[in-house]
């Protein structure tokens, strides 16, 4: 499913959900009422975005600090020949939340998320031993925003 | 710390110690909330009542389902319940990630203003790793063209003015693994790992 399978109505419900869900009973009846649509076909069109890959997830957006979680950004310059091999043992590490590559240098940028905050440096120590490659870690020291939307 | 790091770099003041490593705070969190955490953070059931659908999971009332999630969005242990797009099925597929290089007595007041400028996602004050990473500031953006977020990575250059020596922008090239945040003593994580390319 891409751009072009997206009609008026599902544009305008990307738009409405990635503002968030109201926290009420019927919330879904809530926003098709906004968009004068019925609930139903919000619902179905919601599955189909899901389903189809246009949204990535549907739901709440948890803070990991304040879960009590660690989380961390990091980074590894990995040489070219042995990209491959690096993303399959990276990847292997149920911490690691998401892995990007890069244009650069450090060429690997993976998210850690672990369930207590010691487990960030147990994991990065751990993706240490198993690539042979030193972890740049670049945990947040201030957060100034957080908010993604993208308009379609 | 196993952590490494370029033989140069500084030792880490108090202050970035404290940041790296803040007191423990659950929002208060008790078993209740954890056991909604654990059902919802793959997702919110696409039903009518999806309230009642995960307390039927976790065995608790809709209301209550309903009632602690106001409460945890209230404290900012949820941050809102959205839909999370994927960038490039949207048509952004120029996403890259700028990194500028500010002078630490100003990055604090300059990187609340970059962040109100349209089109940043996400904005942190970051620790440099010298000599080979200066950059301190980190701001996502997103475009349909690596064009488009040029434009925008101007407007922030500007902004910046002379309290930043230098900035790059990191595009990123392939999606290596997108599971989204898997907590609180869930199953390992059973998403899908992705290795698609990306233009």
């Amino acid at each position: 499913m891409t751009l072009d399978d997206l009609d008026t109505v599902d544009r305008r419900l990307i738009n409405r959900l990635q503002d968030g869900l109201p926290l009420v009973a019927r919330p879904f009846a809530a926003v098709a009422k906004e968009l004068d649509i019925a609930e139903g076909d919000l619902l179905y069109r919601l599955e189909r975005l899901r389903e189809g890959g246009v949204l990535s997830r549907f739901g709440p957006m948890y803070h990991a600090e304040r879960l009590g979680g660690g989380l961390t950004l990091a980074a590894l310059a990995v040489p070219e020949p042995d990209y491959d091999e690096v993303v399959a043992t990276v990847n292997a590490f149920p911490e690691v939340a998401h892995n990007y590559r890069r244009e650069h240098e450090l060429n690997m940028w993976f998210v850690l998320a672990t369930e207590t905050r010691e487990r960030i440096s147990e994991t990065i120590a751990g993706i240490e031993a198993a690539t042979g490659l030193p972890v740049y870690n670049m945990p947040k020291e201030e957060e100034f925003h957080v908010r993604l939307h993208l308009p379609v | 710390m196993s952590v490494s790091t370029c033989p140069s770099r500084p030792a880490p003041s108090r202050e970035a110690i404290e940041a790296a490593a803040p007191p423990p705070d659950t929002g208060g969190l008790d078993a209740a909330d954890r056991a909604i955490v654990l059902a919802t953070q793959a997702g919110l059931p696409l039903v009518p009542d999806p309230w009642g659908a995960v307390g039927r999971e976790v065995g608790m009332s809709g209301a209550e389902v309903l009632a602690r999630m106001q409460a945890m969005q209230e404290s900012g242990v949820i941050r809102r319940v959205a839909a999370v797009p994927n960038h490039y099925r949207l048509g952004y597929v120029a996403n890259g990630m700028t990194v500028w290089d500010v002078d630490d007595a100003q990055i604090d007041r300059l990187g609340r203003e970059v962040a109100a400028i349209e089109g940043v996602s996400h904005c942190y004050r970051r620790p440099r790793h010298l000599p080979h990473w200066p950059y301190n500031l980190f701001a996502m953006l997103h475009g349909r063209s690596r064009e488009e977020v040029e434009r925008q990575a101007a407007v922030l250059r500007e902004r910046l003015g002379e309290a930043c020596r230098d900035h790059r922008i990191l595009y990123s090239t392939r999606i290596l693994k997108k599971t989204g945040l898997r907590l609180a003593g869930s199953r390992p994580s059973d998403a899908s790992t992705n290795t698609q390319r990306r233009g």
